[in-house]
């Protein structure tokens, strides 16, 4: 069973056997707009929590996607490659960003669950 | 901070756009509506396929008036004011002493001694500041005006005026009249598309706004999408791919300048700008053309294969009509020709761009 969090700055963490896959929720990629572009990170690298991760440009703007916790990467979303209006239409589905094996499971618990994000972005 | 800070303007028509459900930002001191819920891709591609409505309201007018008009604006301007017909507009610069362009504006002539001059929102107080000093050796007055400003752009524009009951199918591109009393209109616009920019009194502006939205062919054009339809049309943005830093030469705007005003014009600047002809600039502006699908923006340095730093992007994004990233900057003039291969440093990686003619979409101006 999968189990999700959210942060902040408006991305969702799904995880499953200690590895995440994470995206963009539905309410950033309506505050991005149009994605053109996504730029994917190699697989393999480590990333430190809030260091930026992936970039996602829209026509008018390229945003940061940041590591929610620490980990590495175990996979990216090439789909997004040819398609990233996935991440428009999809954001939570087929429109994922990256999987991360986890390096510290604790740091989940930092994160908000469904609920608590509803209230923040009301 | 400077302390000097004014309180961000709100445009007179801001109520209809909250309405439309805006998305608003700040631009150049005004807060802005800079996306509407269609999204920026398709108030682009509605405006080249239909009509799109934009609030320029930030933008200023001024009306030259007095017997010493086009003398004036022949000082203040690279223009020869009294060649111009009455009715006719003409694109041109506000430079200063070392041929730097202050601003860019358009100047239509609406009577022996009367002129309209349109700039932009950021440059407005300094403008005015200017202007003025300027006028202080003719007999003439600058007089800003306060008007709702809207532009009505793309191939179904001219239909929709005239359904709207304002008649301008008549004016070809470049050309302006006073349709009423206070109001002002010209064929023109800043998308590359036929296109008309009306200014009309505010008490009027509403009204005229909704007529024109009535029309099924017409929906509200935000802030965004203004930026990308004049990026693929190739036109400058002031404050951004020219400033008092670049000058005419290097901007690649002789065209505005004609011969006669380049040889013997009387304007301010005109001795900088004789000698930075005749040397030849060390930069130019081109069109950028980035090989993959990712945007190369603003700010962004370029290189040559070898790794020398040989230019900069002045404007990037994406062209939802180009359906490519598209982007204009400056190189060095020797490498300012179509099809030269360089590299744009993006967070890192040097992403392959071409030099690229302009516009990256053609001008569909309407001459009649």
């Amino acid at each position: 069973m999968a189990s999700t969090y959210f942060t902040e700055d408006h991305e969702w963490i799904s995880v499953e056997n200690g590895v995440a896959t994470i995206g963009i929720t539905d309410y950033a990629q309506e505050q991005l707009g149009d994605i053109v572009f996504v730029e994917l990170p190699e697989k393999g690298r480590k990333l430190a929590k809030g260091e930026a991760a992936v970039v996602v440009e829209s026509v008018k703007a390229a945003s940061d996607v940041y590591a929610p916790v620490d980990g590495e990467i175990a996979d990216v979303n090439d789909k997004l490659s040819s398609e990233p209006a996935l991440v428009n239409s999809a954001a939570t589905g087929d429109g994922w960003l990256w999987k991360m094996k986890l390096s510290n499971e604790g740091q989940l618990s930092g994160l908000m669950d469904e609920a608590a994000y509803k209230k923040l972005i009301g | 901070m400077s302390g000097n800070e004014q309180a961000t303007k709100i445009l007179p028509l801001q109520d209809l756009h909250k309405a439309a459900g805006a998305r608003f930002g700040a631009f150049a001191g005004w807060s802005m509506p800079i996306s509407y819920p269609a999204g920026v891709m398709k108030e682009h591609l509605h405006t080249r396929a239909h009509a799109g409505l934009f609030d320029i309201s930030h933008m200023r007018l001024f009306e030259v008036s007095g017997p010493d008009a086009a003398a004036f604006l022949g000082r203040a301007c690279p223009l020869d004011a009294n060649a111009l017909d009455n009715g006719q507009s003409k694109y041109t610069l506000l430079l200063d002493e070392h041929a730097g362009i202050l601003d860019d504006l358009i100047v239509t002539r609406l009577g022996s001694h009367r002129f309209m001059v349109v700039a932009n929102a950021g440059n407005a107080a300094a403008d005015e500041k200017h202007l003025k000093a300027v006028a202080k050796d003719f007999d003439c007055k600058v007089e800003p005006l306060e008007r709702v400003f809207l532009a009505l752009q793309g191939q179904d524009a001219k239909a929709v005026l005239v359904a709207a009951g304002i008649d301008a199918a008549h004016l070809s591109f470049m050309h302006g009249f006073e349709p009423r009393p206070g109001w002002f209109l010209t064929r023109s616009g800043y998308t590359g598309e036929d296109g008309f920019e009306i200014a009309v009194p505010v008490k009027d502006g509403a009204a005229l706004a909704e007529n024109l939205l009535a029309d099924e062919r017409v929906q509200w054009v935000g802030l965004a999408a203004r930026d990308s339809l004049r990026l693929e049309a190739g036109l400058c943005l002031h404050g951004q791919d020219i400033d008092p830093s670049t000058d005419p030469v290097s901007a690649a705007l002789m065209w505005a300048i004609s011969k006669p005003v380049r040889e013997k014009g009387a304007f301010i600047g005109a001795e900088a700008l004789a000698k930075k002809g005749a040397q030849g600039a060390s930069e130019k502006r081109v069109g950028l053309k980035p090989e993959g699908r990712q945007p190369v923006r603003d700010g962004v340095e370029l290189f040559t294969e070898n790794g020398e730093r040989i230019g900069r992007v002045t404007s990037g994004g994406f062209g939802p009509s180009a359906e490519a990233p598209v982007a204009m900057g400056y190189v060095a003039t020797e490498l300012a020709k179509p099809g030269i291969r360089l590299f744009a440093d993006v967070r890192g990686n040097r992403l392959p761009i071409n030099v690229h003619t302009l516009p990256f979409v053609p001008h569909r101006y309407r001459k009649g």
